[in-house]
């Protein structure tokens, strides 16, 4: 099964769980399966078409699944899925 | 869903207490970036009624363009900071930025970008003088709300 590794302050919606498990063969079957188990990571992790939202980024080991095939990107058993929040803001 | 009402009646979300050493770091960051905007993480422990600052890890402003009224962070220092919490057994607690020339307020663009559960903690910075520190925590409507910092060293001129 491949491993997803929860940011900080998403683990307030999967009961402080760090890293989940999961089996699916790509990032889409990933995270469609982690947000059927922890529903409240939804609205977090997808806008209103269900696409991964512009402020989170997910990593396949250490590529932005937006220089692989996106959420087709495929996965194995010993991949490594890192989700990352965009951090930033300003004044303006 | 329970209702806490004594938490409700709070002027403040909840509390910050910003040890003096990671207190410094941030000041000297804001002032050393200034005009630019600085920005990092901090760590510490959380309690039950408020969370102890207690390390700072200062990060490079990786926004492309201006970087006096905007501040982005890359998902490798993101990641690193995450590490970092792991590997010192640190609760990753929020991230810091200044606001050069600005109010320790934050701005649109800081609540669409925010994350829920983290501390944002915004400095306000004149050339050579720190003159406001602020700290806000998404609430579950995506609105700010402000956190108490408690420091005996803060400046509080504009309160």
């Amino acid at each position: 099964m491949a491993t997803i590794i929860i940011p900080t302050p998403l683990r307030k919606f999967t009961n402080n769980t760090a890293r989940v498990s999961i089996n699916a063969s790509n990032v889409k079957g990933v995270v469609d399966e982690l947000t059927l188990n922890f529903p409240d990571l939804k609205k977090h992790l997808l806008d209103e078409q269900g696409n991964i939202r512009s402020f989170v980024n997910v990593f396949v080991g250490d590529e932005d699944i937006r220089n692989l095939q996106q959420d087709h990107t495929p996965v194995k058993e010993e991949t490594v899925i890192s989700i990352v929040p965009a951090i930033a803001g300003g004044i303006a | 869903m329970q209702i806490n009402t004594a938490k409700s009646l709070k002027e403040f979300y909840s509390m910050l207490v910003i040890e003096q050493k990671p207190l410094d770091e941030m000041y000297q960051d804001a002032l050393q970036s200034f005009p630019d905007e600085c920005c990092g993480f901090f760590f510490g422990k959380e309690l039950e009624d408020e969370r102890i600052v207690t390390n700072v890890l200062v990060v490079n402003n990786s926004k492309e363009g201006d970087k006096r009224r905007r501040f982005e962070i890359s998902p490798k220092d993101y990641l690193n900071a995450e590490r970092f919490a792991d590997e010192n057994e640190l609760q990753l607690l929020g991230v810091y930025h200044s606001h050069p020339n600005h109010p320790a307020i934050p701005s649109e663009h800081d609540r669409v970008a925010a994350q829920p559960y983290f501390s944002y903690i915004i400095i306000s910075v004149k050339e050579n003088e720190i003159a406001d520190i602020r700290s806000w925590q998404l609430n579950d409507n995506f609105q700010f709300e402000e956190e108490k910092i408690e420091n005996p060293f803060i400046i509080n001129q504009n309160k």
